[in-house]
């Protein structure tokens, strides 16, 4: 599993850290996400693909490697 | 007459407090772009598919721009929250939307709101040792539901313990549009806006550990920070966001999960399904209130309809959280449901900003319900419970209830 984030489209709801926080964190001076682990381990690929499923800015994006 | 030829009234009346009213369900598939009439009387459209709500929140050119003379007007008396003066002096859109937005926004961060998890619990477990000392049935919505959230949020602004109850006068004159005249809901604006004015004077001469504080140490305009009406205007806009909401939906949520007692016992058996519980309720809700209202600038088409330029279009979040398209069995409460993208908060840019501490204020009260009150029932059928009738928030009049 590939993640990748977009800034821009990020508003810093902190859903992901809520549910993911091993996999992202947001930053200290404008909350806005951080991407921790770009190829985040099997036992955490559900609760990234949740958070990427809830995501109110649609920022998180996940993809699979073969 | 079907749906799609007659105008329905709106907000859609419900017979029961905790239940959808029937018209969502036939909109979603016969009607989703739908003609309502306001309490106002002017004419808007309203989107009731989970896709159209979302993209339309999501999409900037249906703008929050309300007070364009050809904006339909919510109810006689203006647009309330929707459009005071107040809320034009936070940017509302682009860049300096977004920078305001980063600026506040930090204070709301998942971490932030992790650290007032202490602070939060000891406000609910004094709240309930109260409620509990007064005897049984009480008001959940009065002793729990209506204090936290202001007490929170007082906690964030730096405002002493000493003039919460006049915090929680002011939100509510300012949000409820049924109980004050219009004399006292200006009366309590004013007195709000000047006890703000004060707050921030007294926090630039000294400054304390709180958001105002922090506003004030980015510096003005050109360091990159806010002017001082709009300091003081976001501190205002926090409580009036902040409030009413989480107060009802915590007694709306207590209600929902009483009202069939099994789901309180599976949450007393396995509390690691708060969080989704939380969500879950969220979802249900029936009764949240107004939805959000946007304004077209030009013509755009949603949902294979062309709504011209002009158009005022009504979200409604709640029917679009039941949509069947997206939702497996979406009447039916599933206290598991994951990934659970509900439309509660918004979605995009404009989502609510304030959703972290909501969420964590929720949990944080069902935590401490299921720990200090495990026995916890409705105290009246739950088909008695009534509605708070009013345009922004959605809410229980009551929420009775026993241990």
């Amino acid at each position: 599993m590939r993640v990748t984030v977009d800034e821009d489209k990020c508003c810093g709801a902190g859903q992901c850290v809520l549910i993911a926080p091993e996999v992202f964190d947001q930053r200290e001076d404008d909350g806005i996400v951080m991407l921790l682990e770009h190829e985040p381990g099997e036992d955490r690929h559900v609760a990234v693909r949740e958070a990427a499923a809830v995501c109110p800015g649609a920022a998180i994006e996940v993809s699979d490697k073969a | 007459m079907s749906l799609d030829e007659q105008v329905l009234s709106y907000p859609i009346p419900s017979d029961a407090a905790l239940e959808p009213p029937a018209e969502w369900a036939e909109l979603r598939s016969k009607c989703p772009v739908a003609h309502v009439k306001l309490p106002s009387g002017d004419q808007a459209t309203l989107l009731t598919r989970y896709e159209d709500v979302k993209r339309v929140l999501a999409d900037p050119r249906f703008t929050r721009q309300l007070n364009a003379p050809d904006a339909a007007r919510l109810s006689a008396e203006g647009n309330g929250v929707f459009n005071s003066e107040m809320a034009q002096i936070i940017p509302d859109g682009g860049d300096e939307h977004q920078h305001w937005r980063r600026l506040v926004g930090k204070w709301f961060t998942a971490k932030r709101m992790a650290a007032l998890r202490p602070s939060m619990e000891e406000i609910a477990e004094q709240l309930i040792d109260d409620m509990v000392k007064c005897g049984a049935p009480g008001d959940l919505k009065a002793g729990l539901g209506f204090p936290l959230p202001v007490y929170v949020i007082c906690d964030m602004l730096g405002v002493p313990a000493a003039d919460r109850e006049r915090f929680s006068y002011w939100s509510d004159a300012l949000l409820n549009l049924t109980r004050y005249s219009r004399a006292e809901m200006e009366a309590a604006q004013g007195e709000f806006f000047q006890y703000m004015a004060d707050h921030v004077a007294a926090r630039r001469a000294e400054a304390g550990d709180d958001v105002l504080s922090e506003l004030i140490a980015a510096g003005g305009p050109e360091e990159g920070g806010l002017t001082d009406i709009q300091i003081l205007v976001t501190g205002m806009a926090l409580l009036v966001a902040g409030h009413e909401t989480t107060a009802n939906m915590i007694g709306k949520m207590v209600s929902m999960l009483l009202a069939d007692r099994s789901r309180w016992e599976r949450l007393l058996a396995d509390p690691s399904l708060i969080r989704t519980a939380v969500e879950e309720t969220l979802r249900l809700d029936a009764n949240s209130g107004f939805g959000l209202p946007r304004y077209l600038r030009d013509e755009i088409e949603v949902g294979g309809t062309v709504l011209p330029r002009g158009t005022t279009v009504v979200c409604s979040m709640a029917a679009a959280n039941r949509d069947e398209s997206v939702f497996e069995g979406a009447e039916e409460m599933d206290l598991r449901r994951s990934p659970n993208a509900h439309l509660a908060f918004g979605v995009g840019a404009h989502s609510c900003l304030g959703q972290a501490l909501a969420r964590t204020e929720l949990q944080v009260v069902l935590e401490v319900l299921l720990r200090k009150l495990p026995s916890l029932e409705l105290a009246v059928p739950a088909e008695e419970l009534e509605r708070v009738e009013g345009l922004a928030v959605g809410g229980l009049r009551t929420v009775p209830v026993r241990w």
